[in-house]
């Protein structure tokens, strides 16, 4: 009796859960497994490996798309790491300004920023316009990379930023009077103290940059494909089966990286301790 | 090396800030050129305003994001709660874990999975596609804000611990007044940062709303792409220029704000 009734308590206690719980199922996880549907099924709607198996076609734009995007990925660390650094070390006021800079080009919408790239970088745009040059740059991979790293990186400053803002100062002055150098308190103290920051700072670049469609189509000048353009055309030419495919193999992707970078992370973590 | 970092900082958002001076600087060109400034005049603005089309989009996001904060909060407020008082280890971890499969997975994914989940449904329900436009559109949108919500308030909540809630219900209390009367108050901070956050991602989300979206429903961030894909207008250069002047100024409170609070806690001595 009393078991029972400690049974009923316990799910009352968390009732309040139910609403998104339900919500979860209903619009998380059943729109996933439409998504497996649809990619194991052909456009009739019966049972095929047709499409996974297709999917080999598309293997050059999954390279390509990965090779971008970690390219990208790899700039903005190089490029966003000194830069978190640097906002971490100065002072109060200026840490603040520094963010706000930082946040403005981030709330402005992705397609807005991709556009004014554009119309600098473009064949007859303004930068042309200005050195009276006629440099081809929008069209090729190198434009396609900038606009990734031109979009996300602060993305991958944030992240840093807050990480070794929490770093206690006295483990600067610490690992110094125990004899380090300025480059081993940087790679033996610091570097691994903000590892959860790059981490966070990765996943949040790698994933829209490898998933991407308007940056390719508009800094790329349809030379060339992606797998998130790959996808849109699917969508919009109505090959359902398979986008939901190609979806399908990206999440996976997807999933498996994160998993592994969060494995080195807390491998990391543990060394440290 | 102060000088060095100076020119980093320097460097980095002068690349940063190129691009969006120069979409605002030519929002104010008088001809339709985006290389060459041929004069200023304000054309560009009184198109955006005489077209129709602008409001109805700026209506229609407005609406789509209050409605998505609110709902978002509210679901995801009592989430946060229930996850808290779960005894189970293991079910936390899997509602977490689900929950957080928007945030983690690609925009085009989620975009993708909703649409065909609304397909089917439109199939079942014996309806168009269409007709849910603007239904299915808030689903999405509250479903990715969802995980931001519960992450803002999660933390809030085992932080406040059990003990004030436990003297509410001693002195009197029901479950409900003790969480309406004590505990929401004291996570008030977590709700609000979560509702914001929710509001800003409805606000500028394209890609799931471009692949759930429907003709009968647009909003600016889908304005803002079908007009990238006509010729070059800088009608969208003069409504960019809004959004970023709006973004600003937002920010600039937000900071002022946070700036008087730090003050006031280094007055009380709470800051080092």
């Amino acid at each position: 009796m009393e078991i029972k009734m400690k049974k009923k308590n316990s799910i009352m206690r968390s009732i309040a859960a139910a609403p998104h719980i339900f919500w979860a199922i209903l619009f998380i996880v059943l729109p996933l497994i439409i998504v497996l549907y649809y990619a194991f099924t052909d456009s009739e709607g019966s049972f095929s490996f047709e499409n996974i198996v297709s999917l080999g076609d598309y293997a050059p734009i999954f390279t390509l798309s990965v090779e971008l995007s970690v390219i990208a990925t790899f700039v903005c660390l190089i490029i966003g790491y000194p830069l978190a650094y640097i906002i971490a070390k100065a002072k109060p006021e200026k840490q603040r300004l520094y963010v706000m800079l930082l946040m403005l080009p981030m709330w402005t919408n992705l397609l807005i920023r991709t556009y004014s790239i554009m119309a600098i970088l473009d064949d007859g745009g303004f930068l042309n316009t200005l050195l009276g040059t006629t440099m081809h740059i929008v069209g090729t991979k190198g434009a396609v990379i900038f606009g990734m790293v031109y979009d996300f990186l602060p993305y991958m400053v944030l992240p840093i930023y807050t990480c070794v803002s929490k770093i206690d100062k006295h483990m600067w002055e610490a690992a110094s009077d125990l004899g380090c150098k300025p480059i081993q308190v940087m790679t033996r103290v610091i570097l691994p103290l903000s590892m959860s920051g790059i981490i966070s700072g990765v996943t949040m670049v790698l994933v829209p940059s490898i998933s991407t469609f308007y940056i390719s189509q508009k800094l790329g000048g349809g030379t060339f494909e992606l797998i998130g353009d790959t996808i849109e055309r699917q969508f919009v030419t109505g090959a359902l089966n398979t986008g939901a495919a190609i979806s399908l193999v990206m999440m996976v992707l997807i999933i498996i990286s994160l998993t592994i970078m969060n494995r080195f992370s807390d491998e990391e973590g543990g060394i440290i301790v | 090396m102060k000088i060095a970092s100076k020119i980093y900082l320097f460097l980095i958002f002068g690349i940063l800030y190129i691009p969006i001076l120069t979409l605002i600087f030519f929002s104010f060109n008088s001809s339709n050129s985006t290389a060459v400034f041929t004069g200023f005049s304000f054309r560009w603005y009184v198109e955006l305003f005489n077209s129709p089309e602008t409001f109805v989009a700026l209506r229609n996001t407005l609406i789509l994001a209050v409605l998505s904060a609110l709902i978002s909060t509210v679901i995801g407020t009592a989430a946060a709660e229930g996850i808290y008082r779960m005894r189970s280890k293991l079910l936390q971890t899997a509602i977490n874990s689900v929950t957080n499969i928007p945030m983690m997975n690609p925009d085009i994914v989620t975009g993708m999975s909703m649409m065909l989940f609304f397909v089917a449904l439109a199939g079942i329900l014996g309806i168009t596609y269409e007709d849910m436009g603007f239904t299915a559109m808030l689903i999405s949108h509250v479903t990715f804000c969802l995980p931001y919500v519960i992450l803002s308030v999660l933390p809030r909540i085992n932080e406040l611990g059990d003990s004030l809630s436990e003297a509410a219900l001693d002195l009197g209390c029901t479950p409900l007044q003790a969480f309406f009367k004590v505990k929401l108050p004291n996570i008030m901070p977590g709700v609000l940062s979560g509702m914001v956050m929710a509001f800003t991602m409805s606000l500028d989300d394209f890609v799931i709303s471009y692949f759930v979206g429907s003709s009968n429903f647009q909003t600016l961030p889908l304005l803002i792409y079908s007009m990238t894909k006509k010729k070059v207008t800088p009608d969208m250069y003069a409504l960019s220029t809004l959004i970023v002047i709006v973004i600003f100024v937002m920010l600039l409170i937000s900071n002022f704000k946070s700036g008087k609070k730090v003050e006031k806690k280094r007055k009380a001595g709470g800051v080092k």
